[in-house]
């Protein structure tokens, strides 16, 4: 998979792959003004190393953030960290010994898969629906634990607007797991990189700002400012902070010193949230677009998840349809996306595949998906001549969707997907 | 000293290992004194060719474009000598289909097969003739892409109902996909390097995969997940035999300079069968001819250095 998703990266294909957000709605002239102001006042400690748990100024910017969200935060129980993948292999490094159990959602965040295999985790994947990780069957995997006599170093979940699958946790479902969090002693990692870019409903509470005892808090300004800036944080209850603190200094003594002054500045100019909004507002159009496009093109056996916010959305086929192999042949016709197995640890996964909408345009979004439902439609079509099952395929009309019911459970689905099947589709028009 | 153009890279879903298999050579070429000129193809290369007019130009490209003769023709166009194999050998080898015919017509033993376009399932109903098939060749099966290098889009069919959802696997990489018998035994390799313009049998190499019930793709360019024994141990009859039965495969299919055969040989009948003759093999840190080279106590410099003399 691997060497297919290096072809993902060139030029001439529109690619749904990354997780890009859009770095190029951020002003020029802003940014030469920002960093003249880095260099005018504080060039020398700027290309000078910085305290390891980041710049004071920056930690007060991260409250903000957490703020925004509804929660209250002492800048000094945050660590500034490389981005929130060093977030990941931070907490990691100081919690997981080979065979350890990690609790995590299926399917889960692909970047976290090697993180989490490096350090030659075990890791259980608990099942979703529309409303995130299911809870009952979280409790089975506990109690299945229990009967072998393991515990979870920790929980790990993305509560909001999920990568890949695009769902967003329950607030119900958000205090079983803080309940059973306290129960059990057990620590949750909470990575909510994409809470703030919401295009619909209202907030839910983080999992922090409902009880912060066992909650690790991982959060970025990749998807809010920049992911070039490699700046994230942690947020941890002290004895653990201390722990992460050293893991740091020991993988790269301090995150980016010049970095840390932008954020500075740039959380002094002035009201940082705006440009979230517009970025809120670019992505919510290129979800509808990707929307759209999909209920006009893909095939009535692929179904979808609507998310309300983040950058991904989670699509299933056929059970016949490997979307490894998929990928191939839509590179071919220089389109690509994340294959499904990559979110999982057990290869399960084999006929899904994530969607990014937010770094792409909306022309291209229409293109790549109307190719992508081209090859998919090829494919049921093919599988049903080989079968003999041939169904009438629903064509395009240039109008929108011929059929927008609710769409038909896809044949032999897999289990552990079932109700995202039903996610309403957006009707395009 | 030359100026070689090494070209790498390309379009085809090796991309990736051309690129080790390129930076491998590139760094070779410069400690053999050549002056190297890294071309990774796209759409300028005739442009880049032709301003550069390279004494030479060394082709590591695999899979579509690179090994299917395509990018020969044009250096025989460009009037540039090039490493390898020529348009013909290429255009052979590198489909599966015309390559088994060949054999097979010529008497080399290569696991029976059938072989189908997409057209034939769409247009001619070949789906009915599948039970016929699959009885014929007896499961499981192998199904696999005509034209694709390495093990991509390579499914095996255990039961008739594994054979659908193998062949749009398959289908994803190729219009053309192959049912093959499946050959149970051991995978080896055997790579061919011309000697005085005689082509010569390197020792065989034995691929033993560590985790995977199938040598994959991964596997294959991956240090750790393949085990390689060179040379094999086989009874030294039975090596003589899948080296000459190589050997045949390579001249059969007209190559020139270097190339890779893989075989089966059936383990309960110590049987080889050849499966498909690679003009351009790998060449990077894990790949089989230079391993099979330097078990014959020929360096990937002076592998380098005799694959660039033979150029024409």
């Amino acid at each position: 998979m691997r060497d297919l998703m290096a072809l993902t990266a060139r030029d001439d294909v529109i690619s749904f792959s990354g997780g890009l957000p859009d770095t190029s709605t951020f002003p020029p002239g802003f940014f030469t003004e920002l960093m003249g102001r880095v260099a005018t006042g504080s060039i020398a400690k700027a290309l000078q190393y910085g305290p390891t748990e980041g710049l004071s100024d920056v930690r007060d910017a991260i409250a903000l953030v957490m703020e925004a969200e509804g929660m209250k935060v002492d800048p000094d129980a945050i660590l500034t960290t490389s981005g929130g993948q060093q977030a990941l292999d931070l907490v990691c490094k100081i919690l997981i010994d080979p065979g350890d159990v990690i609790v995590a959602e299926a399917p889960t965040y692909p970047g976290a898969v090697p993180t989490f295999c490096s350090y030659e985790a075990d890791v259980i994947q608990v099942p979703m629906d529309r409303d995130g990780m299911q809870i009952d069957k979280l409790r089975e995997e506990l109690a299945q634990l229990d009967r072998e006599g393991r515990r979870p170093k920790f929980i790990y979940t993305i509560p909001n607007f999920h990568n890949p699958a695009g769902v967003t946790m329950a607030l119900e479902r958000r205090r079983e797991l803080l309940q059973i969090a306290g129960e059990r002693e057990l620590l949750v990692l909470e990575d909510n990189p994409y809470g703030l870019l919401r295009y619909e409903g209202e907030p839910i509470p983080t999992l922090y700002s409902l009880d912060s005892d066992f909650v690790l808090y991982a959060g970025t300004f990749s998807k809010i400012l920049s992911p070039g800036v490699r700046i994230g944080w942690l947020v941890a209850p002290p004895p653990v902070l201390r722990q992460l603190a050293l893991g740091k200094g020991s993988a790269d003594l301090c995150s980016s010193s010049i970095s840390q002054y932008f954020i500075a500045e740039y959380f002094q100019a002035g009201p940082w949230i705006n440009y979230v909004r517009s970025l809120s507002e670019l992505y919510r159009r290129r979800r509808d677009v990707m929307l759209d496009a999909m209920a006009e093109h893909f095939p009535r056996e692929a179904t979808w998840t609507h998310p309300e916010g983040g950058l991904f959305l989670w699509a299933t086929l056929p059970d016949y349809i490997d979307t490894t192999d998929l990928l191939a042949r839509a590179i071919e016709e220089q389109v690509a996306f994340v294959p499904g197995r990559a979110a999982f640890v057990d290869g399960r996964g084999g006929s899904s595949m994530r969607l990014n909408f937010s770094g792409v345009g909306e022309d291209d979004i229409r293109e790549g998906i109307r190719r992508l439902g081209e090859v998919i439609r090829e494919q049921v079509g093919l599988y049903g001549t080989l079968t003999g099952n041939a169904h009438p395929e629903r064509r395009a009309t240039g109008l929108g969707p011929a059929d927008p019911s609710p769409v038909p459970t896809a044949p032999a689905a897999e289990a552990h997907l079932d109700n995202l099947r039903h996610l309403t589709r957006k009707r395009a028009g | 000293m030359s100026r070689v153009a090494v070209l790498k890279g390309g379009r085809s879903l090796e991309r990736q290992v051309s690129l080790n298999s390129g930076a491998r050579v590139e760094e070779s070429l410069r400690r053999l004194g050549h002056e190297v000129i890294e071309v990774d193809v796209g759409h300028d290369l005739v442009d880049r060719l032709s301003a550069d007019r390279p004494d030479v130009a060394f082709v590591v490209l695999h899979g579509r474009d690179g090994e299917d003769g395509t990018v020969q023709e044009l250096l025989e166009v460009l009037d540039i000598p090039y490493t390898g194999s020529r348009v013909s050998a290429c255009i052979r080898a590198s489909d599966k289909v015309l390559a088994k015919h060949a054999m097979h017509d010529a008497g080399i033993p290569t696991p029976d097969f059938f072989a189908f376009s997409e057209t034939a399932f769409r247009s001619l109903g070949a789906a009915q003739a599948l039970p016929a098939i699959s009885s014929r060749l007896r499961f499981p099966i192998v199904v696999k892409p005509a034209s694709q290098g390495s093990a991509l889009g390579i499914k095996f069919a255990r039961a008739e109902s594994d054979v659908p959802t193998a062949l749009i696997a398959a289908f994803s990489y190729d219009k053309k996909v192959l049912l093959e018998r499946y050959v149970a035994g051991r995978e080896l390799a055997v790579s061919i390097l011309e000697q005085d313009g005689q082509p010569r049998a390197l020792p065989i190499v034995e691929a033993v995969p560590e985790e995977e019930s199938f040598y994959d793709f991964e596997s294959r360019y991956e240090i750790g997940r393949t085990r390689f024994i060179c040379p094999a141990e086989l009874d030294p009859a039975v090596g003589l035999q899948v080296q000459n039965l190589a050997l045949d495969a390579y001249r059969l299919l007209g190559c020139s300079v270097f190339a890779r055969v893989d075989l089966m040989l059936d383990t309960e009948t110590s049987e080889p069968f050849v499966l498909e003759v690679n003009p351009i093999p790998g060449l990077t840190e894990t790949s089989l001819l230079p391993q099979a080279a330097d078990a014959a106590g020929i360096g990937f410099d002076d592998l380098i250095s005799r694959i660039v003399a033979a150029a024409s």
